[in-house]
């Protein structure tokens, strides 16, 4: 019993969060998919990308599922934090790396959740990806990343709010940015300023990056900004989530 | 180590500019229920913070089963258990599950599956024991809440607030559960707003007020401190009130409340008495009441405000 290591308790804790709060799951896992309904049906004709739309948004509305996802995450840290359950944990000398790597773990199994789904949905829609086994290999990498950058991000937010409420709308932000990059139309069709900021806003890349690997031709000068933004986020976000942790009781 | 289970000196906390504590000095004995009695915001929480290793003191110097809190936090980790103001249990578990958590979660638990057993016995938990701890009552919370601070057995306990918000039979079972502790000989550093509750359970209490003690003593002699039970009249004139005065050797008016206060034990006999008394004079008071002495009454006496002023 003692020799349980402390990560792998806390990850089954928020493990069975996870199963036993189905709603913010089901939240997580059908938003991505109305979202990509009511784009592929509603507004798909109305935008000219090109290519189908379905192949053009699919991407895009990936990056979009790992962000509705994030809420439940800062809601679900700021709860453990404003209820006392980290004060105790800490005083149980229980590290901060376990306490806050089950959040992220958890925050990155509800991603995959959502994102599978909404590919599945993608497919029933008439999405027909060109990619190899290798390309989809390299998406998965990249929606980890992206969930561990995104998921660290929030778990500082999550931290620092006041309450529940707060964290839930800090997260926000997050959710809105993909709508201001290329997800759901090319930059260039944006207007002056806008344009600009979706261009070399960090979801853009990531995007690029997942829509090249999907078409079977990733292009280097996508996936070392995306590699490079994720990077970064996560550090800030992890950077920012420790120091938090071990400011507030 | 030696008989003293918390020993604190000068210990200081500011937030920004805003002084918590400042600067406190006390010593509790191994084995014994230390209480620190105070309104909110008077700094109960911060000491127990500072005391609890999870916030920095910004001075002063504080011993915590013989370790320091700054040098030696893991030694007082490992030392200590603490049951927060707010109940900290994780409410999609069940209360076992809980329980296991903290089993899991500490080192030198040998025989955990029985540990959780006997707590949701002693706490009167078993039947629920495999119920969501959302669906718990706040004096079943708590419990639960104490129950998983006893998992590693600690030698001193915190309880900040233990009985806020219960309801007054849960109060009694917190207090049956706390005296039950001392006598294992457990160390109790507990923090109140209930003067009752300081009394009840406390061989020693600090009084707190605005980051300062005030007063420290057995409850005897913080009682000896404050005035005892007394009635109260108030009338509408200030002549009124100035012939009571006249008339009720010993007392003392309140010229802002037009209010007089008249020492009684509070019992028929006496209360009597203050009537006929009126009604020699043929005064009549607006209202009349009995006071035993609250926690108002303490810091009135000891700080010359009444505890809103700490708000």
């Amino acid at each position: 019993m003692s020799t349980k290591s402390p990560s792998i308790v806390m990850l089954r804790r928020n493990f069975k969060h996870l199963v036993r709060n189905p709603t913010s799951v089901f939240n997580a896992v059908l938003m991505p998919v109305v979202m990509m309904l009511m784009f592929v049906y509603v507004f798909g004709d109305a935008f000219s990308v090109g290519v189908d739309y379905i192949d053009y948004a699919t991407p895009g509305l990936m990056l979009l599922a790992v962000c509705y996802g994030l809420g439940a995450t800062a809601t679900a840290v700021n709860s453990d934090m404003t209820k006392g359950i980290i004060s105790r944990f800490k005083v149980m000398d229980v590290s901060r790396g376990a306490v806050l790597t089950g959040h992220v773990v958890a925050s990155v199994l509800t991603n995959l959740v959502a994102i599978t789904a909404l590919i599945g949905v993608a497919f029933l829609l008439g999405f027909a990806p060109s990619a190899s086994l290798l390309d989809w290999l390299g998406v998965l990498g990249i929606v980890v990343l992206l969930g561990f950058a995104a998921g660290w991000l929030t778990v500082a937010l999550g931290l620092a709010a006041k309450s529940p409420e707060t964290a839930g709308i800090a997260s926000v932000p997050l959710v809105m940015l993909p709508f201001f990059s290329s997800a759901i139309v090319p930059a260039e069709k944006m207007g002056p300023g806008l344009r600009e900021f979706a261009q070399y806003q960090p979801f853009t890349p990531i995007i690029e990056t997942l829509r090249g690997l999907l078409n079977g031709a990733p292009a280097t000068g996508d996936v070392l900004p995306a590699l490079g933004w994720s990077a970064g986020i996560a550090l800030v976000g992890y950077l920012w989530a420790s120091s938090t942790f071990k400011k507030r009781a | 180590m030696t008989d003293t289970a918390i020993a604190v000196s000068g210990l200081r906390k500011t937030f920004g500019d805003k002084v918590v504590l400042d600067g406190i000095d006390l010593e509790v004995p191994a084995g014994t229920i230390f209480s620190l009695l105070g309104p909110n915001g008077a700094g109960k929480t911060t000491t127990v913070n500072l005391l609890t290793t999870l916030m920095k003191a910004d001075g002063g110097t504080a011993r915590v089963a013989g370790h320091d809190i700054t040098a030696e936090a893991k030694k007082v980790r490992s030392a200590i258990g603490v049951t927060g103001q707010f109940a900290a249990v994780d409410e999609l578990l069940t209360g076992q599950e809980n329980l296991q958590l903290m089993v899991d979660l500490s080192s030198g638990v040998t025989d955990g599956k029985r540990v959780v057993a006997e707590l949701l016995e002693r706490f009167d938990l078993v039947e629920s024991a495999k119920k969501s701890a959302s669906t718990y009552s706040g004096g079943m919370r708590r419990k639960l809440d104490l129950a998983m601070t006893l998992v590693g057995n600690p030698r001193i306990i915190f309880l900040d607030e233990p009985t806020t918000g219960l309801d007054p039979r849960s109060r009694r079972t917190m207090w049956s559960i706390v005296r039950d502790l001392v006598a294992d000989g457990v160390t109790i550093f507990l923090t109140t707003q209930y003067l009752d509750e300081a009394d009840q359970l406390a061989d020693r209490i600090a009084v707190l007020d605005q980051g300062r003690l005030v007063a420290q003593g057995t409850p005897g002699e913080l009682k000896r401190l404050i005035p005892g039970t007394h009635v109260r009249l108030r009338f509408t004139t200030p002549a009124e009130l100035g012939l009571a005065t006249r008339i009720f050797p010993g007392s003392t008016p309140d010229d802002e409340a037009l209010a007089l206060r008249v020492p009684s034990d509070g019992g028929t006999k006496s209360l009597r008495a203050v009537l006929d008394r009126l009604d020699e004079h043929t005064l009549a008071a607006e209202e009349f009441s009995v006071h035993t002495p609250d926690l108002d009454d303490v810091f009135l006496a000891l700080t010359g405000h009444h505890t809103e002023a700490a708000l």
